[in-house]
């Protein structure tokens, strides 16, 4: 009898594939509403690993602001320029596709190497294992130990709410 | 064959893809609100990697960094539409190769 694979592994691979086909679609859709759908499925797969990390409150937090917030914010902004599918420009991409992507391969090759090396006796990712990502004691040590970045990154909201503004608003003639 | 369990290493390296896809589609694409979407996937990507490192560390010091990373990239999504908002409304185009008055 075949023994049952162990169903965080099974979870695992079936979200990193998801994410890894949706940042694929990210990147190639022609349409920039198609690639912000793919941007949320890499987000939701990105949530659910979250929570297999331990870190509930974070998974809540990236459906919430990421998928929520920030990608009505850029479908938003699509539509409102009609930002349609990209036309075809007559400038190509050398630089990009005969340099920028060999080295990018090579740097991937280069850190997955790195990591798996340098790693082979990491912890291994079960389910429950790490029950401290609730919202309390996130909470306990962001108001604690973190107090005054947290008071910094309020001022930083502030400044962008006011540079938007400022940005986006019509020039009176 | 599977393996009987998930190592940490395995969402790094899957973090290190995502970052990597991120990276190609900024140099690929040519339409800036799909850039800025890229660089959108490069944040999440690192995100990934730092909440992998809080549970091989067990701490959840590496989680409060996402959350902070997530606030900026708030803040940095809300600034840098309005920008492209600005530059749409000067240049009536959203291709990236137009945008070039610094390079002269």
């Amino acid at each position: 009898m075949i023994p049952l694979p162990n169903l965080d592994v099974i979870a695992f691979l079936v979200l990193a594939t998801f994410a890894v086909l949706c940042g694929l679609s990210v990147i190639l859709q022609k349409h920039a509403v198609a690639s912000a759908l793919s941007l949320v499925g890499v987000m939701g797969a990105l949530a659910v690993l979250y929570l297999m990390l331990g870190a509930e409150f974070l998974a809540a937090v990236q459906m919430i602001v990421y998928a929520g917030a920030i990608m009505v914010l850029f479908v938003f902004v699509i539509m409102l320029l009609n930002a349609g599918s990209e036309q075809k420009s007559n400038r190509p991409r050398y630089f990009a596709y005969f340099a920028g992507i060999p080295a990018l391969l090579v740097f991937l090759g280069l850190i997955a190497n790195f990591i798996l090396r340098e790693l082979p006796n990491s912890a291994s990712v079960q389910f429950g294992a790490f029950t401290q990502g609730g919202p309390a004691p996130v909470g306990r040590l962001l108001f604690t130990k973190y107090l005054l970045p947290f008071e910094v990154t309020s001022l930083l909201v502030l400044i962008a709410i006011i540079g938007a503004m400022v940005l986006a608003k019509k020039e009176i003639d | 064959m599977l393996p009987n369990a998930v190592p940490v290493s395995w969402y790094l390296v899957l973090s290190a893809i995502l970052f990597s896809l991120g990276v190609a589609g900024f140099l690929i694409r040519r339409n800036i609100i799909t850039v800025f979407m890229c660089i959108e996937l490069m944040l999440n990507a690192v995100n990934l990697s730092f909440v992998a490192f809080s549970y091989e560390l067990k701490k959840i010091d590496g989680q409060l960094f996402t959350f902070f990373v997530m606030v900026v990239a708030a803040a940095e999504a809300a600034v840098g539409l309005a920008i492209i908002l600005t530059i749409f409304r000067h240049r009536m185009s959203l291709e990236i190769d137009d945008v070039s008055s610094l390079k002269n």
